[in-house]
């Protein structure tokens, strides 16, 4: 039975601490992730991307399959980055915005819950069921490395490179749910991360490096592209990248055509650094968010 | 000197230039029903957004056992139970499993927990359908699931944000009487309303709000008393009609009577004067005219009297 006045050491005991909570949340959103039709569609699109590489892969087989590391580089590096962001646009793009719009979010606030939990826990469950189409779209992959090349020949760069992705996966998902704690319509979520990271950033890369003629460090889709470069016995390891000059053309038509290429790890800090501003910037905007 | 459930102090909230909260000071204490009575815009339900932090005070603050909201919203909500809004539950979960998710946050403990979430479920009639998806519920139907949600940890303090908008008669009635229900528990109850009928038939006290000020806060007994002057009204209701003649010869001039108004045939609200005993005294006499009373009860014009008076008294 329930008493008017309570000993606030008591409800310290009960209401379990927020790491716990933000496990709880993350395992119920998760949950609701799976059984959403949002989740049986990605699914079904990787499952397309992953079938559309494999006709691709055994039409093309000359330069793609000359090496196992040629083919990793091009089958993995070419398609996890847009699994990577149809996966933060499908589980992250409302996930603070959906609160408002959906009302859902008036339900959570009643708890005792903090706020960064809510956010954290979200952001877990996002995490992991992108993840989980990371996973399947790396299975199409290495089912397809076993047929050209067996099973004792998976290169470590693979592993590598699996972190690296991870790495950016999370990096992305600050980004978006930097973007959905923007807005309180979850449509504005959905298309600024999906413009930005499908073709936005890549766009002020060119800008960059062709017309500012700098190496563009600053931009996310540079650091990611280490994701496939890895697979490339040219690659830096380093916090530099390389930098490649080519001039084709004669006399006075003559063009230089400069190509920056992140070294590994600064592409890592890079991706790290997008993921720490991004999850703090949107944090820090969902705590002061009102449900007005 | 006992904790005051809820507490608010100066608690203040603009929305740029306009003030939907101005200087509240609200003390409640105890087990009991307080209405928070007041028309659409008053400041009802910014009050109980800034008292569950959903959104932050402009000026002032506000506790829930003692414990800042602004400051430990987390402790703060750990004995309350919040309705606000008609919030909207993920549409793939069933009660069942949204109970499940609000008691493992909430910390109630696993061997009670199926015990608790059947019991709740039983409180708002919904144990039937336990099982059945969100997605698939009337409004009603979620809204007693919300219900449930805010009682599954048996709170010592709920807050509800007019429980009954929204809803079809059948569902206003329902939610009144599960409200009526939970009366019984040794609980403080603090339920926004701008429905006059449904906080004389639910509550103990009323605090009425206008344009973000509070009026008044005091029990209905006493709010009737203060603004009625000395007179009371009842409502008689009897068993065959009596005609014009009888109202104004016999009724109108019983002892204490100050005015009788017919409001059908069979039905009359009498205003008197006399306190308690001049409404025994009146009872008795109508008994004696032989007029076939069935039923006197307090009428519900008079809160709306004090109500209209108040409000338009601010305009």
């Amino acid at each position: 039975m329930a008493t008017a006045t309570t000993d606030p050491a008591d409800l310290r005991l009960h209401v379990p601490p927020s790491m716990q909570q933000v496990t709880k949340l993350a395992r119920y959103q998760l949950r609701e992730y799976v059984r959403s039709r949002r989740f049986i569609a990605l699914t079904l699109i990787v499952l397309a991307i992953g079938v559309i590489l494999t006709a691709l892969v055994a039409h093309f087989r000359g330069t793609i399959v000359s090496t196992n590391l040629a083919f990793y580089g091009s089958f993995w590096g070419g398609g996890v980055g847009v699994v990577i962001v149809l996966a933060a646009v499908f589980f992250g793009g409302d996930a603070i915005a959906g609160e408002f719009q959906n009302k859902t979010g008036y339900f959570l606030m009643g708890l005792p819950v903090r706020r960064s939990t809510v956010y954290v826990g979200k952001f877990i469950a996002a995490f992991l069921a992108s993840l989980s189409m990371m996973l399947l779209f790396l299975a199409i992959l290495v089912g397809n490395g076993v047929y050209y090349f067996g099973s004792n020949v998976l290169p470590w760069q693979l592993g590598l490179s699996l972190l690296i992705a991870i790495v950016y996966l999370s990096a992305v998902l600050g980004a978006t749910f930097l973007f959905s704690s923007l807005f309180k319509t979850s449509a504005y979520g959905f298309v600024l991360t999906a413009i930005l990271f499908l073709f936005g950033f890549t766009i002020l890369e060119d800008v960059i490096t062709d017309l500012v003629k700098i190496e563009p460090w600053m931009i996310i889709s540079y650091a990611s592209s280490t994701i496939g470069s890895v697979f490339s016995p040219t690659v830096s390891w380093g916090l530099t990248g390389t930098v490649t000059r080519v001039t084709t053309g004669m006399g006075r038509f003559m063009v230089t055509t400069t190509t920056y290429t992140a070294g590994v790890a600064e592409g890592i800090v890079i991706m790290i650094a997008y993921l720490i501003v991004t999850a703090a910037a949107g944090l820090g905007l969902f705590e002061r968010e009102e449900f007005a | 000197m006992p904790t005051a459930s809820i507490e608010t102090h100066d608690l203040t909230k603009a929305f740029g230039r306009f003030t939907a909260l101005d200087g509240l000071n609200l003390t409640i204490s105890g087990t009991k029903c307080v209405g928070f009575l007041g028309p659409n815009g008053a400041g009802k339900t910014t009050t109980l957004k800034l008292l569950t932090d959903m959104i932050f005070p402009t000026r002032g603050g506000c506790s829930i056992n003692g414990i800042s909201v602004q400051e430990h919203r987390k402790w703060a909500l750990a004995d309350a139970g919040v309705l606000i809004e008609s919030p909207e539950i993920y549409p793939s979960l069933t009660p069942n499993e949204a109970l499940e998710m609000v008691a493992d946050l909430r910390g109630v403990p696993v061997a009670e927990r199926r015990d608790r979430i059947r019991t709740v479920l039983a409180e708002v009639k919904m144990s039937e359908w336990a099982d059945m998806k969100f997605g698939r519920m009337s409004k009603g139907m979620k809204q007693r699931i919300n219900i449930a949600a805010a009682l599954v940890h048996d709170p010592a303090v709920l807050l509800l944000d007019e429980p009954s908008t929204g809803l079809d008669p059948r569902g206003m009635a329902e939610v009144r009487s599960i409200v009526r229900e939970l009366k019984k528990s040794q609980r403080l109850i603090f339920m926004s309303s701008h429905i006059l009928s449904e906080v004389v038939d639910v509550c103990d006290e009323v605090a009425l709000i206008d344009k973000g000020k509070l009026l008044f806060y005091d029990t209905l007994d006493n709010v009737i008393a203060r603004f009625s002057g000395s007179h009371a009204s009842v409502d008689v209701a009897l068993a065959r009609p009596i005609g014009p003649d009888v109202v104004t010869q016999k009724i109108a001039n019983l002892p204490g009577v100050a005015g009788v108004n017919q409001l059908d045939p069979k039905r009359l609200r009498v205003r008197f004067t006399g306190g308690l005993d001049g409404q025994e005294r009146l009872l008795e006499a109508l008994v004696e005219l032989h007029i076939g009373v069935l039923s006197v009860a307090e009428s519900e014009s008079a809160l709306e009297e004090i109500y209209l008076s108040q409000i338009s008294r601010g305009d």
